[in-house]
């Protein structure tokens, strides 16, 4: 079945180039999507997740299922919706990527290093466990309102830093997260821009990662969307898990309460 | 928007705004690492940097606007030569490299200014972004005097000088595209034979 799914994904992209050729408008462009969304690729990325999630693993040979993910130890169900958010036992507010760092280590055994040493896979070279296990949780919260808390003092605190992040302009370039998203209706080259300073543009993007990008044939997180964000503001590497990584995380997850969460999505 | 300022709002008690932007540029240092072309001075900011992000995106004072216009209008070196426009079609392949600065980026490799990225240009490039305003037929609706030509020269050297907190980068003061490659992208907008004013 999944095969089945994954194998009309690819003949959408087969057909693409002739469906986009009909006409350059976005409607075209929305239409190609729908028909990728048909077969989601990232359903493998979800399997393979929930097997990494249940299985004993690491020095430890223990599974992650008692890892508390904010809503109690075990429980994956709608948890996403709720992060990032402060961890009393970590003393640190985190977001879903470092919070299941934090568990492989504690649970598992695994150092910090080893636990993220693949944040990001890169086709058959390197599987990374990090994006299958966000795939598996995330997919739990499809449909789950977003309600990402404000009320711990880091947690007002990681939300306010986040905000002046997302406005800190530096580089060669002078770029700042709102260069490109902080205005309605516009668009870099041909690809839609959400404003991510409206409640409705930040819903609209949040709510779609972590995505199946069809261009690179993985599965792919909110922290690598910021990565990736950064890379092309030309400031240096974005390390993962970083303080600057779940704040700015926590600005842009709190501005999507109310929306429901609608991902693994896929994108093009 | 709103929940930013529910969230001030909510803890009037809290740290100060300055307090605020204080942790987040030394959270900033720790959150990054140098890889490839980009070090960490790369998150050092200039005042003018530093005034546009504090700013958030909201009008600035008109005072603050000029003190910024003028600062950046005396960073603008015109060429010793005197000749401001150069060759269009080199222009035209600046306008669309998107490589350059990036820590992908090999340091060797082309730097281009990615106009294409934000603006409209010529007619036959449909792909095109919006975050700029369109350039097509820029002869026409400027006209080729002097003047013209040392505006266009200086607003690609540094954007700042006319528009303060501009959303266009400063290619000549922060040293993204050399002299030569400033008066190809000149020339793709004034020379009449350029796709742009076709």
């Amino acid at each position: 079945m999944i095969v089945a799914r994954a194998s009309l994904a690819l003949m959408a992209l087969v057909l693409a180039p002739a469906v986009m050729a009909q006409g350059s408008t976005a409607d075209e462009i929305a239409k190609y999507r729908a028909a990728l969304q048909d077969g989601n690729p990232a359903e493998l990325w979800e399997i393979r997740g929930e097997a990494l999630w249940r299985d004993p693993r690491g020095p430890k040979h223990a599974s992650l299922e008692s890892c508390d993910l904010g809503l109690g130890a075990g429980v994956v169900k709608g948890t996403y919706a709720q992060l990032p958010r402060y961890f009393a036992d970590a003393d640190r507010v985190q977001d879903l990527e470092s919070r299941l760092v934090w568990c492989m280590v504690k649970l598992q055994g695994l150092t910090e290093a080893e636990a993220q040493q693949t944040p990001f896979g890169n086709g058959n070279a390197a599987k990374s466990d990090l994006e299958a296990l966000t795939a598996y949780v995330t997919s739990e919260s499809r449909g789950v309102k977003m309600n990402v808390p404000a009320r711990h003092p880091k947690e007002i605190e990681a939300y306010r830093v986040g905000e002046k992040i997302f406005y800190y302009r530096a580089g060669t370039h002078d770029f700042a997260c709102a260069t490109c998203h902080g205005d309605e209706g516009k668009r870099i080259r041909l690809q839609d821009l959400p404003n991510l300073m409206t409640a409705a543009g930040a819903q609209k993007a949040y709510t779609t990662w972590p995505a199946y990008r069809v261009s690179q044939g993985e599965l792919r997180t909110f922290e690598w969307r910021l990565y990736d964000c950064f890379r092309q503001q030309r400031f240096p590497e974005l390390v993962f898990g970083s303080d600057a990584a779940i704040a700015l995380t926590m600005f842009l997850a709190r501005n999507a309460n109310g929306a429901p969460f609608d991902a693994p999505a896929i994108k093009r | 928007m709103v929940l930013a300022a529910a969230v001030a709002a909510g803890c009037a008690t809290g740290p100060g705004d300055e307090e605020i932007a204080g942790k987040s540029a030394a959270m900033l240092r720790t959150s990054f690492r140098p890889a490839g072309q980009a070090g960490i001075d790369r998150l050092e900011q200039d005042d003018t940097q530093r005034s546009c992000s504090a700013a958030a995106g909201k009008p600035l004072p008109s005072e603050l606007a000029a003190k910024i216009e003028q600062a950046n209008l005396a960073t603008i070196r015109y060429p010793a030569d005197g000749k401001l426009l150069g060759d269009w079609r080199n222009g035209e392949k600046i306008a669309q490299e998107g490589r350059g600065k990036q820590f992908s980026d090999d340091p060797n490799g082309p730097v281009g200014a990615n106009c294409y990225a934000c603006h409209q240009l010529s007619k036959t490039e449909l792909s095109f972004g919006t975050i700029g305003p369109s350039l097509y037929q820029y002869l026409k609706l400027r006209g080729n005097t002097a003047e013209m030509q040392r505006y266009t020269y200086g607003k690609i050297y540094n954007s700042e000088a006319f528009a303060a907190c501009s959303n266009m980068p400063r290619f000549g003061h922060n040293g993204i595209l050399s002299e030569q490659q400033i008066k190809d992208v000149a020339a793709l907008l004034l020379d009449p034979a350029s796709p742009v004013n076709q």
